[in-house]
């Protein structure tokens, strides 16, 4: 419990309420790898909550102001190019790499799955991006866990080698990407369910 | 058409008056009237055009009847605009169907999933009404497997199925059409996304009767997983009557040639990859030498091409292969193939009969320009990102338009993305491609204003609407005044369907479109400030239209209300995706159509119909 301790004293800082599309624990400094997964997951809960009561859909505002920070988020839909078209040369990208790492993700609520080379991201922020943009068609916004649609959460979680549903986040990258069998994006109240573990 | 209609008013008024006469005081006899209805069927049998048909329909009740009883071609533009049963108790001898589900906005995630658009109720109705049906063309619907095995079961003469953008089936659906629908011509899959997961993949084109086909078309680029490659090839080699094929990008170059020498007769050709097999490419360049050489031959051999698309995966070395058809090619989609212009201009410069022409901006505007130097003939052009992001690179401009103005005179139709443009660019269009009918330029950063004036690109888009005057089909981007719209309101007066998207000012915008295009009939709009006071100056019209389209602009229920009540056959549908807990007035999204059907009972939770 201490390392969550410490990681929700750091949230308290500013880049904490920064407004950004983005999986829970990017851009984070470089914390030790907490001794316990499952303690720092309700941390990572807390922080969600905090995220979810001040953050706003980026898209909000049709006027075209949008504060600093978030002047960079991408708009559902737009461009607007197929996902036919997006996926064509995304897949492309991850199949030319070689082997690879293939997982599939799945979202609750879709009704078919896709398959990511997680070789291809650099950490957890193009990771998020990259399932954004898969999923865009199910109407996501945001993937990050702060806010979902429906009023109901979002909750990106995977199956490790061990075969238990971890939250995405905890780990450093590069132990998570060793250890990832596939994804599963969360909605609803199993999310809730995943946050409000002890 | 006209002649004969008013030939056939007086044979009817003639015949129908002396028979009236000839009966007393009674009611006609029934027999002549049919005898005219005969009359009238044999001639309203060799009219086409729906909306020739639409006006034939209204003269009286025996035109109505008669053309009910000779319509073959049914176009349903929103299937919720009428019931498939009413639908299928009206028109009783239909063989093509044309139908059309979700609206555009659902391409770009815009609607939520089981949205609705569902296929199943129309194929329940059409298996009991037309037994005879041959042609069934889907576009944005909702489609599972059990539909096609009920469609594969339901009609014994089937020739030809087109899904277009459509979704919900898999290579399990596809295996039954490929099995039971004998006399299958056509089988054109089109940007779908199919529901396999890649351990359960059907073998689908083993499923195709073992016999010679009638094949003449086949297309399953969007097909995710690899087919049976041999199962294709001698599908193909039995297949004399195949004229257009395209395949994946799981088909290598050195498959495509296989299947090539099967079938020298084809029009058309997806080539999918394009690239070489072997994953480490660099290794199969020893043999590439001959790999072309071979390949430059069989494309020599293939007389009838005019279309090729494909190149999903491009190896630069294959692509003078293609050099003995270029100047017969009409139509070329390189729009997955990221070629430079220095790889684009030694294919193009032979190309002097292309018309339709798609492609990556990876050319930029030296690309653009060879082509308006030798396409003399270009009627359709569409210029695709690499990079489809509001702040990548921009490789093609204002340049590029101009050239293309400047060489392709003939222009009908373009689709352009780049990331800045010009008003002179735009306006310079305007005046030289005085044929354009479609006209769509997408700048990709939200209302980005004239790079070279700082201007909004109000007189671009006006110049546009005032000097084509064939335009029917608009689309608008950059940063846009309520002025842009006054001209659009003003000159757009064919303008069919526009598509408006971080746009206007105040609500006079949309009023201006919505008063003065007198002949729009799809409109759909995003992240716009337009509200309620904008809406009332439609009612004069919505029943006009196909659908109207507006999210995240300024609307709230008790807008959107007021009109559902103004027009009881306007379907008018709230489609709300997260709990808006500090306001639920707030219409996030609206999607409004007519329909003779009434509100829809398969709508899921997320969407209210006021």
């Amino acid at each position: 419990m201490e390392g969550g301790a410490t990681y929700v004293s750091d949230l308290g800082n500013l880049k904490a309420t920064e407004l950004r599309l983005g999986l829970p624990g990017t851009d984070a400094p470089e914390k030790p790898t907490p001794e316990n997964p499952r303690g720092s997951k309700r941390a990572l809960l807390e922080a969600n909550e905090e995220f979810r009561g001040k953050s706003k859909s980026p898209e909000a505002d049709p006027n075209g102001q949008e504060a600093a920070p978030m002047a960079k988020a991408q708009v559902v839909g737009w461009p607007p190019i197929r996902s036919y078209r997006k996926n064509s040369f995304q897949a492309r990208k991850a199949e030319a790499e070689g082997a690879g790492l293939l997982v599939k993700v799945s979202m609750d609520g879709a009704p078919y799955l896709r398959k990511i080379d997680l070789k291809v991201y650099k950490g957890y922020k193009e990771l998020g991006e990259a399932l954004e943009n898969l999923f865009k068609c199910f109407s996501l916004g945001e993937l990050s866990g702060m806010e979902g649609c429906n009023g109901s959460e979002y909750a990106i979680t995977y199956e490790d080698k061990d075969g238990d549903w971890m939250l995405v986040g905890d780990v450093p990258w590069e132990m998570f990407i060793s250890s990832c069998k596939r994804l599963r994006i969360m909605t609803g109240s199993e999310a809730r369910g995943m946050r409000s573990s002890p | 058409m006209r002649e004969e209609r008013s030939d056939m008013s007086e044979d009817e008024d003639g015949g129908g008056g002396s028979a009236k006469s000839r009966g007393g005081g009674g009611a006609p006899p029934p027999f002549s009237d049919q005898v005219l209805e005969i009359v009238l069927e044999n001639v309203l049998q060799f009219l086409s055009s729906r909306r020739d048909r639409n006006a034939a329909s209204l003269v009286c009740r025996s035109w109505y009847r008669a053309e009910a009883q000779t319509r073959r071609e049914l176009f349903i533009g929103n299937c919720y605009a009428v019931s498939p049963r009413r639908a299928t108790e009206r028109f009783r001898r239909i063989r093509a169907v044309v139908l059309k589900g979700k609206p555009r906005f659902a391409d770009f995630g815009l609607v939520p999933i089981n949205w609705g658009a569902h296929f199943h109720p129309w194929v329940s109705a059409m298996a009991a009404a037309y037994p005879w049906l041959e042609k069934l063309c889907l576009k944005r619907m909702s489609v599972a497997d059990g539909d096609l095995s009920l469609l594969a079961h339901s009609f014994p003469n089937f020739r030809e199925l087109s899904l277009i953008c459509c979704e919900g089936f898999s290579t399990a659906g596809l295996a039954v059409i490929a099995e039971k629908c004998r006399h299958l011509r056509v089988l054109d899959l089109i940007e779908d996304y199919l529901e396999d997961d890649e351990d359960e993949m059907v073998d689908w084109i083993s499923r195709f009767p073992e016999t010679t086909t009638c094949l003449e078309s086949l297309g399953f680029d969007c097909v995710g997983g690899a087919v049976n490659f041999e199962a294709l090839e001698a599908l193909v080699t039995r297949s004399p009557a195949l004229r257009r094929l395209r395949v994946n990008h799981h088909v290598s170059v050195e498959q495509l040639h296989r299947l090539m020498a099967r079938a020298p007769q084809l029009t058309h050709l997806g080539t999918g990859s394009f690239g070489s097999a072997a994953a480490a490419a660099a290794a199969a360049i020893p043999q590439g030498g001959n790999n072309v050489v071979d390949l430059v031959s069989t494309f020599a051999a293939s007389k009838s091409l005019v279309c090729l698309s494909g190149f999903r995966d491009m190896a630069p070395q294959y692509l003078p292969a293609i050099y003995p058809v270029c100047a017969s090619l009409t139509s070329l989609n390189f729009s997955f193939a990221e070629i430079s212009a220095e790889e684009l201009i030694p294919v193009i410069r032979h190309c002097h009969s292309l018309q339709i022409f798609w492609v990556l901006d990876t050319v930029r505007d030296e690309g653009l320009q060879a082509v308006a130097a030798t396409c003399k003939d270009l009627r359709e052009l569409r210029v695709f990102p690499l990079d489809a992001t509001e702040d990548s690179e921009g490789s093609v401009s204002d340049v590029g338009l101009i050239a293309i103005s400047e060489g392709c005179r003939k222009l009908r139709s373009i689709l352009y993305f780049c990331q800045q443009m010009t008003n002179v660019a735009v306006v310079t269009m305007s005046k030289n491609c005085q044929d354009l009918v479609v006209f769509r330029l997408c700048i990709m950063g939200r209302r980005r204003p004239d790079h070279v004036t700082g201007e909004p690109m109000d007189e671009g888009f006006g110049a546009i609407v005032m000097n084509c005057k064939k335009l029917r089909r608009l689309a608008v981007s950059g940063l846009l005044t309520d002025k842009a719209f006054a001209y659009i309101g003003k000159y757009g007066k064919l303008v069919r369907t526009l598509s408006v998207a971080f746009a206007g000012n105040t609500d006079l915008a949309l009023m201006y479109v919505l008063e003065g295009c007198t002949k729009l009939q799809k409109l759909e709009i995003r992240d716009s400030p337009f509200g309620d006071s904008a809406l009332p100056a439609g009612l004069h019209h919505y029943y006009n239209m196909r659908f109207l389209w507006m999210s995240s602009c300024k609307l709230s229920v008790r807008g959107c209300m007021e009109v559902a009540q103004r027009l009881p056959h306007l379907v008018v549908e709230v489609i709300r995706e997260r709990d808006e807990d500090d306001d639920h007035e707030a219409v996030e999204k609206l999607y409004m159509y007519r329909s003779l059907a009434g509100p829809r009972n398969d709508a899921p939770p997320f969407v209210e119909i006021l």
